[in-house]
């Protein structure tokens, strides 16, 4: 009888499927999908820059025109981090799982979300305007004066793209984090959110906080190089170092918005398929809003070589070193949750793998960097390139591709083809080192940053780290192609494919508009995992063989 | 009973939830307002800092008067405010009305006089890249003050006729009785938006119109 009344409940995705239903849905499901459509065609605009850029310099004399080239990594810098990665998981995956996992009917505020996808479409718009226009050559940074004085690419575009990406942010991180303070389920406390909602709650505090930075500092630049002021020109007493220091108060958070959603996610992951609890429960939390919080502090290690006092380097350098800690506490408690387990090797386990190792190397590499005396020589070189990629793509991305497989069938209600994303998961660990592993050693021989050229003895490894870009462009294609098939012939997923513990499992696959037909009561925390019996608890109590 | 036509959203069980969503909501969106005015404030200390005497000299040519009148002004309206708050929470609309009138009357009082206030400046020449010239024995960097001055101004007026239009949809929900004694979150919310571009004013006075006074 059960299964008949869910049956009959139509779902979100076939509850009405007008085009108006769609662009005028308050469903948080259907906006997380509608936002994952606008990321994935961010993601290959962006892709497509980096292909350039990386086959330009699979040769010392390259294949674009100088000025073409730094409009290629500017453009492929700006649209993977405000339109990519700091959207990636929260305004998809966590727009969708939120109220699933919390035990919510939706977010608090349905309208605010709505608007902040048109709010990002509409940046995106302006970004792509200045695209077509003609491009930015400033690199990603906009560092002035050379931004506001003698740029000519199409500087106040951009801005404004950055500026008006930033209140989609803002009104995602808002939604999310009254939604988690208002809206769970009876029994859902704090010590029993999944670490997935800790991850995305940490990450929502540090948008709220840093993005308003940047709006003023992108607001300051686009009015001096529309009006011409002079805020950061030093002719007219203007200070440069203003905008970098206000940049790097969004920008060092914007690598912890980035990380800390990935970090939460894997931990699902992680339990899951180790058929585990999480080592640590506690210790994760502590750790995500440590980081939340640290990240505020540490934006002037981006400037160690721009002329800052000595004194306020070393200060720098040291709360670095402090983020570490967290990251470290987080990484011993990912191994030690393996421990014992009955590891499953699927796709998203895969992945999660690849994150805890990738996001090791990156992370160790940074405090190589955060070290004054290594930062000077390696400043501004491909060691630097490859410590942040460690970090954004090979971290971030590969979480993000986890948590896509992983929620696959409960979003679509198909299950995609295992081997083929085990095939593209493996693809895409090779092709990433393959790809960043040659950069750290460039960057140690002393390749800058942003240069079109670079002497011959270099191609070697300029030449291997194109090769491994092009593997790594074909895993991360592969899934556009296989989970595309799978919406129309993969095979039905049962409501709880994976056994896993949440209570987004509880519904059905695809859930019904309103998520639940009555609200959970949450009696135990997340993660009742036994891999001795085989036995799991979900969080309403009720244990499954 | 009026109230009774007034039901919570799907997601939340009672409108009490609602409410207090709503308030959150509102306090959340303060802290990141803070942070954006307080970036803008961080420049104008770099350069107060930087350099005292032309900041101080160039902040003698703003009109006092304007900026205390606007101060009084904005001040009383939030006092209108926070009343007419307390009349929607027990229930008379009527007088809950005329005070949210008497606020939102204060508000477009404060930006006629940052019109005429932004009219004089541009007769005293002091708007950087569109009518500017230095006084004779002003230090070029006075230059910097402007800035600061018009870009705070420009975004606090901007946060004014933001809360005015709000408060005009507050008003007109209250005369459709869609705000009411059982669920007033909507005005509670709006006030503390008002509230807080009244606390915005009050930090920015003393950086425009006090720094080459004292």
């Amino acid at each position: 009888m059960a299964m008949i009344a869910a049956e009959a409940e139509p779902t979100y995705l076939d509850n009405e499927n007008t085009i108006a239903s769609w662009l005028l849905t308050k469903d948080h499901k259907r906006i997380a999908l509608m936002f994952l459509a606008s990321i994935t065609a961010f993601f290959f605009v962006g892709g497509f820059a980096a292909t350039l850029i990386r086959l330009h310099l699979a040769t010392p004399n390259g294949l674009l025109q100088p000025s073409m080239y730094n409009r290629m990594f500017t453009m492929h810098g700006v649209i993977m981090v405000w339109f990519f990665l700091i959207p990636s998981i929260p305004t998809t995956l966590g727009n969708f799982l939120i109220p699933l996992m919390i035990g919510a009917h939706d977010l608090a505020f349905p309208r605010i979300n709505l608007m902040s996808w048109y709010v990002f479409n509409l940046s995106g718009l302006v970004l792509l305007y200045a695209l077509i226009m003609g491009g930015v050559d400033t690199g990603w940074t906009f560092y002035t004066p050379y931004s506001t004085s003698f740029s000519n690419g199409y500087v106040f575009a951009a801005a404004l793209a950055v500026f008006v990406n930033g209140f989609s942010s803002i009104m995602t991180g808002l939604n999310f984090v009254v939604t988690i303070h208002r809206l769970r389920a009876p029994g859902m406390t704090w010590d029993r959110l999944p670490l997935f909602i800790w991850g995305i709650y940490s990450v929502s505090i540090v948008m709220l906080l840093a993005t308003p930075v940047l709006a003023m500092d992108t607001l300051l630049l686009a009015v001096e190089r529309f009006v011409g002021t002079g805020m950061f020109d030093p002719l007219r007493g203007g200070d440069p170092l203003l905008w970098q220091h206000m940049f790097w108060f969004y920008s060092h958070p914007a690598v912890y918005i980035m990380i800390l959603p990935a970090m939460g996610l894997v931990s699902e992951l992680i339990a899951c398929y180790a058929r585990r609890p999480i080592f640590g429960y506690s210790g994760m939390t502590i750790a995500m809003m440590a980081i939340a919080i640290l990240s505020f502090f540490v934006w002037a290690h981006h400037m160690f070589v721009a002329g800052i006092s000595i004194y306020s380097a070393i200060l720098f350098s040291l709360t670095t070193f402090f983020v570490a800690v967290p990251s470290a506490i987080k990484v011993f408690n990912w191994t030690v949750s393996l421990h014992k387990g009955a590891i499953i090797f699927d796709a998203p386990m895969l992945y999660a793998l690849g994150f805890v190792l990738l996001f090791t190397i990156g992370g160790v590499t940074g405090l190589m960097l955060a070290t004054l005396g290594v930062d000077v020589p390696v400043h501004d070189t491909y060691f630097v390139i490859a410590h942040f990629h460690y970090i954004m793509v090979g971290a971030t991305v590969s979480a993000f591709f986890g948590g896509v497989h992983f929620w696959w069938p409960k979003m679509t209600g198909r299950h995609y083809p295992e081997a083929w994303a085990r095939f593209a998961a493996i693809l895409a660990f090779a092709g990433f080192n393959l790809t960043f592993f040659p950069q750290y050693i460039l960057g140690n021989l002393g390749m800058p940053r942003r240069y079109y050229t670079y002497p011959a003895e270099w191609q070697s490894w300029n030449l291997l780290s194109s090769a491994g870009a092009s593997i790594l462009a074909v895993a991360y294609a592969l899934p556009l192609f296989y989970l595309g098939w799978s919406l129309f012939y993969g095979k039905r997923a049962d409501p709880n494919p994976w056994r896993a513990t949440g209570l987004e499992w509880l519904t059905p696959s695809p859930p019904p508009k309103d998520n639940f037909e009555h609200t959970p009561t949450v009696l135990i925390g997340p993660y009742s995992y036994d891999p001795e019996s085989d036995r799991y608890t979900t969080q309403d109590g009720v244990s499954h063989a | 009973m009026p109230s009774a036509t007034i039901r919570p959203e799907t997601q939340y069980a009672t409108l009490h939830q609602q409410g207090e969503a709503a308030q959150l909501g509102m306090w959340v969106f303060l802290a990141t307002e803070t942070l954006f005015f307080g970036a803008l404030i961080f420049t104008y200390y770099l350069y107060r800092i930087s350099y005292p005497e032309a900041i101080a000299h160039a902040s003698e040519d703003t009109v006092l008067w304007c900026g205390s009148v606007n101060l009084a002004l904005l001040l009383t309206s939030s006092l209108t405010m926070v009343l007419a708050i307390n009349a929607a929470a027990q229930g008379r609309r009527g007088a809950a009305m005329a005070l949210l009138l008497a606020t939102i009357v204060l508000g477009f009082c404060f930006l006629g006089v940052k019109g005429y206030e932004y009219a004089a400046d541009y007769s005293d020449k002091v708007v950087p890249a569109v009518n500017f010239t230095l006084k004779p024995g002003e230090p070029p960097a006075s230059e910097l003050f402007w800035i600061y001055y018009f870009v705070a101004t420009g975004l606090h007026a901007i946060h004014v006729t933001t809360g005015l239009g709000l408060l005009l949809y507050v008003f007109w929900r209250l005369r459709q009785r869609r705000v009411t004694a059982a669920y007033y979150a909507p005005i509670e919310v709006v006030g503390l938006y008002w509230s807080f571009v009244d606390t915005v004013w009050i930090f920015l006075f003393p950086t425009i119109y006090l720094a080459g006074r004292l």
